[in-house]
């Protein structure tokens, strides 16, 4: 069967989708995520979308809730590399991603990551967008 | 209108959505059309597409490029013969859903297209009529 791969880097986990996505497959990733989460101990998991030619509701939401069960697990997601049609898109179809975070590319991604977790242990709050 | 070029497909599960987009996307893509045009049709089409499968029980997609005077556009006309839509207006509603989705489909799709017509009957059928023109 398909499958996304999930890499982990140190304490985080990343996964890069370059397939257009049926809708199974959005969501056994979504699943095959949470456990990676618990079993690996991730803080924190960056998803790269830059492959991503269309972003519709059923992908956005579950962009939404794999931030939201990563959240309840004690990591941090970071949803990278959108191209900007896509984001046009997305705001003109009402998708709005609140609680997902976002970052340009991989390198801004890991250093969010990075200061999200570092953040947190300092006790601090310093989320930021 | 003058139809450039005409397919019908199946609509019935999730590998026919995926179907959808690419075929959605080679049209837009002969048509002239922008990238950001083409993600906003795309898009638009996969919502429909799925409300297909998930509330009408599958159905076909009738895919045209289309032309009227000099301006060309994609038009997709989604039919299934499932329970139909009892209220129309409220299944416009933005975050309104008998689903388990976001409640986005059919007003998100209305707002990423230039012409966009629902026509239902309960019991019958959906006919899901969109036009984005260049």
């Amino acid at each position: 069967m398909e499958q996304i791969p999930i890499l982990k880097i140190g304490d985080c986990l990343l996964v890069s989708i370059q397939v257009d996505m049926h809708d199974r497959l959005a969501l056994a990733l979504q699943d095959d995520l949470t456990a990676k989460i618990v079993e690996s101990r991730a803080r924190g998991v960056m998803i790269d979308i830059s492959a991503l030619e269309v972003v519709d509701s059923f992908i956005g939401r579950m962009l939404n809730n794999i931030a939201a069960m990563s959240r309840v697990l004690d990591a941090v997601t970071v949803v990278v590399g959108m191209q900007p049609a896509v984001a046009i898109t997305l705001v003109e179809l009402g998708l709005a991603l609140t609680g997902v975070k976002t970052a340009l590319n991989v390198d801004k991604g890991l250093a969010l990551i990075r200061r999200l977790i570092d953040g947190e242990e300092d006790g601090l709050d310093r989320r930021e967008g | 209108m003058i139809v450039e070029k005409d397919e019908t497909m199946p609509v019935r599960n999730a590998e026919d959505i995926v179907r959808v987009r690419r075929e959605v996307r080679t049209h837009a893509v002969g048509a002239g059309f922008s990238l950001v045009d083409q993600t906003k049709i795309v898009t638009a089409a996969s919502e429909i597409a799925r409300n297909t499968v998930d509330y009408g029980g599958g159905g076909t997609l009738h895919l045209s490029t289309v032309r009227l005077g000099a301006r060309r556009g994609v038009r997709l006309i989604f039919s299934d013969q499932g329970p139909g839509i009892a209220d129309l207006k409220l299944a416009l509603t933005d975050g309104y859903t008998t689903g388990s989705g976001l409640g986005l489909g059919l007003s998100g799709a209305k707002r990423l297209s230039s012409e966009f017509d629902v026509k239902s009957t309960p019991g019958e059928g959906t006919v899901v009529t969109i036009v984005r023109w260049k």
